[in-house]
């Protein structure tokens, strides 16, 4: 890649920011350059954020449903699925899984909520309900 | 080998742009410490390139793809090639972890960390995934009671409160931080740059010519590629074909890889080092791992141009640019044999 193909795609993903990227310039020597993003990571990047976001709308919307226990939204709010929150909290994902239904949700008692929370990094009260629309 | 316990007369710090996160702390770290070392030298010498594909571990609901040698890879490397000293340490207490960060800020001294990037706020939303193995330099403390931090990644430094840089240093799960805080204990006087050059070099053609595994190396490029020409296949969905795909790319560009999957900076590496210990054939193979780069590039953007437009579905000339890849890829390493 030479210093003037560095792609300057202006990536809403990076808010701005500018990364570092490696090219040759006009002597055929390595140089850094200050690029401000590439039209292939904005769509490979996007498409990475919608899926948690839809995700997490599915979510909500089975919670409404009462599907789903308000611990499958959170989780994918925060961009994570069963085995990276079992992980993340230290159990095992069948144990995650379970938890992820209405019923035994509810009977989670404040210490395992704690747990979770604390993971998500949201208060407990917080972590039992969703937003309606 | 001059010890770095006399830091406090250390000169202040410089923050420098780098394209990937533990070789750009590590080149900081040493150049704050009086060795001058770029960021593409730290990598090559650390012999940090690689490629996996590997379907059994998941990360995220995907295979897992590294352009790289895992966490940590880099700083162990140096160590070895360079005979740098490095003290490095693991906290179980947060408490503990966040006053052993303060002293050693007050005795004048620059660490690196380990982090999350998810809970790291300065970081732009939609970049911030649960990635635990992140790396940055604190150099100071702002009168808020903040961190003044020298991401490499960031083209300026930035500050952040202590409470997330607790969460991140602290966060569980895959590449867990616990804590790590890294600094040289000792700098080397002299480096032997003809030995080390030439070791890291062939460690590094070995590992991806002659690795008997078929998902590492140039025969990892391979089994990719002929995967993806499979595909879109009647037992795989196809927007989770398109996913794959996305993330792939991602692996290669956005996670900070200075473009082409850290191929521009092995490059980068490959040059600096002939000119360095005049050796002319590593300049051919600088030149074929540029073209490697540039392979890996073309490969990116037919696929962003696949997962954009639902009508295209053209696995096999997909397929067909990372055949290419490991071609280029192939020649680049027979050169540094």
């Amino acid at each position: 890649m030479k210093r003037h193909e560095v792609p300057q795609d202006a990536n809403s993903a990076l808010r701005g920011e500018r990364k570092a990227v490696y090219a040759l310039d006009e002597e055929g020597r390595y140089t850094v350059v200050a690029s401000s993003g590439w039209q292939v990571e904005e769509t490979v990047t996007t498409m990475a954020v919608e899926l948690y976001a839809e995700q997490a709308e599915e979510a909500r919307r089975r919670v409404w449903e009462g599907l789903a226990a308000p611990l499958e939204y959170h989780m994918f709010r925060r961009r994570l699925d069963i085995p990276t929150l079992a992980r993340e909290v230290g159990m095992m994902r069948w144990r995650v899984s379970r938890h992820l239904k209405p019923n035994n949700f509810a009977g989670l008692g404040n210490r395992m909520l704690a747990r979770y929370a604390e993971v998500l990094g949201i208060r407990i009260d917080e972590l039992k309900k969703v937003p309606d629309a | 080998m001059p010890d770095t316990t006399a830091a406090a007369q250390r000169p202040e710090f410089h923050h420098s742009h780098s394209a990937h996160c533990e070789s750009g702390v590590m080149s900081s770290l040493l150049r704050h410490y009086g060795l001058d070392i770029s960021e593409p030298m730290a990598f090559g010498l650390a012999s940090a390139l690689a490629f996996a594909y590997v379907p059994i571990i998941r990360v995220g609901g995907f295979p897992l793809f590294a352009y790289r040698m895992p966490p940590g890879a880099i700083i162990k490397g140096l160590r070895k090639s360079l005979g740098v000293k490095m003290r490095l340490h693991h906290y179980r207490n947060e408490q503990a972890g966040m006053k052993a960060l303060d002293d050693h800020l007050d005795s004048g001294r620059v660490v690196g960390l380990q982090s999350s990037v998810y809970w790291l706020p300065y970081f732009p939303p939609d970049m911030r995934f649960h990635f635990n193995a992140h790396n940055l330099i604190v150099f100071g403390r702002n009168e808020a009671g903040g961190y003044r931090i020298s991401d490499p990644v960031f083209e300026h430094t930035v500050t952040c409160p202590a409470a997330d840089l607790q969460k991140a240093r602290f966060v569980k799960g895959v590449f867990a931080p616990r804590g790590l805080l890294y600094y040289p204990e000792r700098m080397p006087t002299t480096i032997d740059y003809d030995h080390a050059v030439g070791k890291a070099v062939k460690k590094t053609a070995f590992r991806m010519l002659k690795a008997p595994l078929s998902f590492v190396g140039v025969r990892g490029i391979r089994t990719l590629a002929r995967r993806l020409g499979g595909l879109p296949s009647s037992g795989t969905d196809p927007r989770y074909a398109r996913l794959l795909v996305a993330q792939i790319i991602r692996m290669q560009e956005e996670i900070g890889t200075g473009g082409g999957g850290f191929r521009f900076m092995y490059a980068s590496f490959l040059q600096e080092a002939s000119d360095r210990i005049g050796q002319s054939h590593l300049s051919e193979a600088a030149a074929a791992m540029t073209e490697a780069g540039d392979a890996w590039r073309d490969f990116a953007l037919a696929g962003a141009r696949l997962c954009r437009d639902r009508g295209n579905s053209d696995y096999a000339g997909l397929a067909h640019k990372l055949f290419t890849c490991a071609e280029r890829e192939e020649s680049a390493y027979r050169m540094m044999l």
